[in-house]
């Protein structure tokens, strides 16, 4: 327990409106409402999850997060907007190597995020991959509860998986 | 350095949509050839050399520098399109790139809703769907994955939330009295306006402000709210944030 907890009377309200303390920066998409069909593979590249480099300042790249997906996820079994259907994102190279998820979708609604390829070749990322991936897992179905639509302030931790994730969404249709 | 620009676009037919996108995505690669600063043969960094006027710019570096001279006088120089002696505008484009992106995008007929993210300042304007408002949620700081507020911006057309601190990429804010990083004792300072060109270099001029006369200095701006957290994880706010937390 944070020893300054108790001090946050204005967060505690907050939360509890929003109904979920935790949430994660994923629903950040292009959400057309006659999205194209995501069974096609490869997708065209969706401007959807278009990214572009922007004119802000800092020196050199950090991770992954100075480029945006570009190209799109693929999808399989895709039945129209209902049925359950899993959407692989892409590949997504971060510095400690390729990170790729994959969202189970049913009725609309995220079911399940896995990770399909993260970095395993030291004890290190053995460490992230059994306990950051399933907390991110969490996190992104949590988000969705949390009723929000984009987040501001955005920490770029786990840049790899939300890249992965979030054009998994685009081509999802979420 | 890059920065991810997110958009979301409701309504509108898809192919006009995914023109005015691409338009928009263009729009922002060309800001980053103007404007980048780390870019020896950009337009700013030439001006800053002396080798082009103002004059001689693609006519949105005269236009980006007059709204930075406004923040700058509106901050009393907390804000500043200054980085050790030479010109650098770099606080101000990223805000002004994603408004305008967003404006680009809402004119796409049947369109009634847009957010655009640019590495955690968003531009919002219509609804996402009839009778719902755009949800914004505050990145807690102090709190990987958790959210420290979230914003409404239900009942206007258009709201923008721009986050200033040392959480996402360390410490980047610098006083422009002392050249140096800022010393203050905030974390973050989420700015709530209708304009995120604003709303973004506000953010930054409160954030090296520190908290005590960023709060001071944001209660005196009109139709701009915040939320500051410090170091200590104290949270404070504007007098009227509570009508814009949904």
């Amino acid at each position: 327990m944070h020893p300054l907890r108790k001090s946050r009377p204005l967060r505690r309200v907050v939360l509890a409106s929003a109904g979920t303390v935790s949430a994660f920066v994923l629903l950040l998409s292009l959400k057309p409402h006659d999205l194209p069909e995501v069974t096609a593979a490869p997708a065209p590249a969706p401007s959807s999850s278009a990214s572009a480099s922007g004119g802000s300042g800092g020196s050199g790249s950090s991770g992954s997060g100075s480029t945006g997906s570009g190209s799109g996820g693929t999808g399989s079994g895709g039945s129209g907007a209902s049925g359950t259907r899993t959407v692989t994102g892409e590949s997504v190279q971060t510095r400690w190597g390729p990170v790729q998820v994959r969202v189970t979708v049913a009725d609309g609604k995220l079911t399940d995020v896995t990770a399909v390829a993260y970095p395993q070749d030291n004890p290190r990322d053995q460490q992230i991959n059994s306990s950051a991936l399933p907390e991110l897992r969490s996190e992104a179905l949590r988000a969705q509860s949390a009723d929000i639509d984009t987040v501001s302030g955005a920490t770029y931790t786990s840049d790899g998986y939300r890249e992965s994730l979030q054009s998994a969404l685009d081509a999802a249709g979420l | 350095m890059g920065t991810v620009f997110s958009f979301d676009v409701r309504g509108g037919e898809s192919g006009a949509v995914r023109r005015a996108l691409d338009a928009a995505v263009a729009g922002l690669h060309r800001v980053d050839e103007v404007f980048s600063t780390y870019r020896e043969d950009s337009e700013v960094s030439r001006l800053a050399r002396g080798e082009l006027a103002v004059a001689d710019c693609a006519p949105e570096v005269a236009e980006v520098l007059e709204l930075g001279a406004r923040a700058e006088r509106a901050s009393d120089g907390w804000f500043s399109l200054r980085y050790q002696g030479r010109i650098d505008p770099t606080g101000i484009v990223k805000g002004w790139a994603a408004e305008r992106a967003a404006r680009l995008l809402a004119e796409v007929p049947g369109v009634c809703g847009v957010s655009v993210n640019g590495g955690g300042d968003v531009q919002l304007l219509g609804v996402p769907a009839p009778g719902r408002p755009w949800r914004v949620g505050v990145a807690d700081p102090l709190r990987p994955g958790g959210l420290a507020a979230v914003i409404s911006a239900a009942g206007v057309s258009e709201l923008a939330v721009a986050t200033s601190g040392t959480a996402e990429r360390g410490a980047h804010i610098v006083d422009p009295r002392t050249g140096r990083s800022a010393v203050t004792d905030l974390v973050a300072v989420t700015v709530v306006a209708p304009r995120l060109t604003w709303a973004d270099c506000w953010a930054t001029a409160a954030f090296a402000m520190g908290s005590r006369a960023g709060l001071t200095w944001l209660d005196t701006l009109p139709d701009t709210e915040a939320l500051l957290i410090t170091a200590g994880d104290e949270v404070r706010c504007t007098g009227g944030l509570a009508a814009r937390l949904g």
